[in-house]
């Protein structure tokens, strides 16, 4: 038995968004693998809870007219990775989501979850950073648009306002089209570990897979929340594709991150890390892109 | 709190329970179905003992709410025996292999198994390990737990190209 208090279930996003109106305080309830869990462990014990995790209309990836990708936030991790939107796509997003705790957990937890949970170490948040996700929030006022890039306010604060619920993730097509990504998760364990470490990184090469078009770094855990790094990707601009470059990523990248020390990892670590990663996901994307390091 | 009816299948059979509504599957499947191979363990989907199928993918019961279940198809481990209640051929290859000590994981080891034993494509041992990795058991060292679950699926498929 769970200790929540009220439990409000919606019929529909309208009235989803009616109660989260009338019931700010109230949290709501997705996949609940990590609401459930904190109510186990007393942390949320006695919550009001608004439970949206029937409401299929916020479930399923689709490729709108203009070929945007749209994600649902209910979707699940395992779906992400499935779908064949995004296997054809933006593969490095499933592959990120399929290196969350175990196939259970991938089941249950959604997309919408992990980034509006607010934690640095979201394994999507990375990526979708990195690809300039855009955030679809409504509330009984209307939609409003966001860019993920300004959605993190501090650990576990996303500027979700009174009254307002995530509806959607989109990555424009300019963004994900000719664009290869790799992500890297360093954690003690290959399953049911949270990252002690993560980076994602995609490249558009130029035609001729010389020189890098455009580059876009982002990391987990380097940060109080995930952040991307301007100096990195300003640095590999227009760059040739060689191991200077590599180089260049990896100690642009200890410019904008702010790593801490906990109980995982030192902040000493998490750099050599920043930087490691950097140089891995770096050349695994360009390898993607079918370029090749000093080519 | 209000009590809720929910109705599902579970194993085979439309069920409908009379539940608290703060109630978790496990605590519906376990307490309100009898179904004992539901093991309560961590409770916070850490552990995998209380895994069951939900519409054929395996699911922690014990962080899903019993409410989600309604129009559900539930398979826990007592649906895997025939209608004369002999065991299935995974549950004899645990036992064969000796990938049982304690048996507290193992209904949710043989649950989590069963996508993998189902599958068309075989598993590498690296596979079947990434699929079980949401499971935990403190006897065996996992080895004799992977041989029996690669001999069902070996097994599984002779059997559908013997056919």
């Amino acid at each position: 038995m769970y200790n929540f208090n009220a439990l409000y279930e919606p019929k529909d996003i309208a009235e989803a968004l009616a109660l989260k109106s009338e019931h700010p305080e109230a949290l709501i309830l997705a996949g609940g693998s990590d609401i459930l869990i904190k109510i186990r462990e007393g942390k949320l014990a006695g919550c009001d809870l608004i439970n949206i995790y029937g409401l299929d209309e916020l479930r399923g990836i689709c490729l709108e007219e203009d070929g945007t990708i749209l994600i649902r936030p209910l979707t699940s991790f395992t779906d992400v990775s499935m779908s064949p939107v995004i296997r054809e796509h933006l593969p490095v997003l499933g592959e990120a989501m399929n290196q969350i705790g175990g196939p259970q957990v991938r089941n249950i937890g959604t997309i919408g979850g992990n980034i509006c949970n607010g934690v640095t170490s979201a394994d999507s948040a990375s990526t979708l950073k990195a690809y300039d996700a855009v955030l679809e929030i409504a509330s009984l006022k209307g939609t409003r648009v966001l860019p993920y890039l300004e959605f993190n306010l501090g650990p576990g604060k996303v500027d979700l306002r009174e009254g307002e619920i995530l509806t959607g993730i989109r990555i424009p097509k300019e963004s994900w089209s000719d664009t290869y990504g790799f992500y890297t998760k360093y954690a003690m364990r290959r399953a049911m570990d949270i990252a002690t470490l993560g980076c994602s990184v995609n490249v558009r090469l130029t035609k001729d897979k010389k020189q890098i078009d455009r580059l876009r770094i982002a990391f987990g855990v380097a940060a109080p929340i995930p952040v991307r790094s301007p100096k990195a990707e300003a640095a590999a601009q227009g760059h040739a594709v060689d191991e200077a470059l590599l180089d260049l990523v990896a100690q642009a990248s200890l410019e904008d991150v702010n790593p801490r020390t906990s109980w995982r990892a030192g902040r000493d670590f998490r750099l050599q890390l920043v930087q490691e990663l950097a140089r891995r996901s770096t050349k695994a994307a360009i390898e993607r892109a079918g370029g090749t390091i000093n080519g | 709190m209000a009590n809720r009816e929910v109705t599902c299948t579970v194993n085979g059979k439309q069920r409908t329970f009379l539940i608290d509504v703060r109630s978790s599957l496990s605590d519906m499947l376990r307490g309100n179905a009898g179904l004992d191979s539901i093991k309560h363990g961590c409770d916070v989907g850490e552990c995998g003992a209380c895994t069951v199928l939900i519409d054929g993918r395996p699911f922690n019961s014990c962080i899903y709410l019993a409410i989600w279940a309604e129009g559900k198809t539930i398979l826990t481990l007592e649906g895997l025996s025939d209608v004369k209640g002999a065991i299935s051929d995974i549950q004899q290859a645990f036992i064969d292999e000796g990938a049982v000590q304690c048996g507290i994981c193992t209904p949710g080891f043989i649950m989590a198994s069963i996508p993998i034993i189902e599958a068309e494509k075989p598993a590498s041992r690296e596979e079947i390990r990434r699929q079980i990795a949401g499971n935990l058991c403190r006897c065996t060292g996992y080895e004799n737990i992977v041989t029996a679950i690669e001999k069902t699926q070996k097994k599984r498929i002779a059997e559908k190209q013997g056919r």
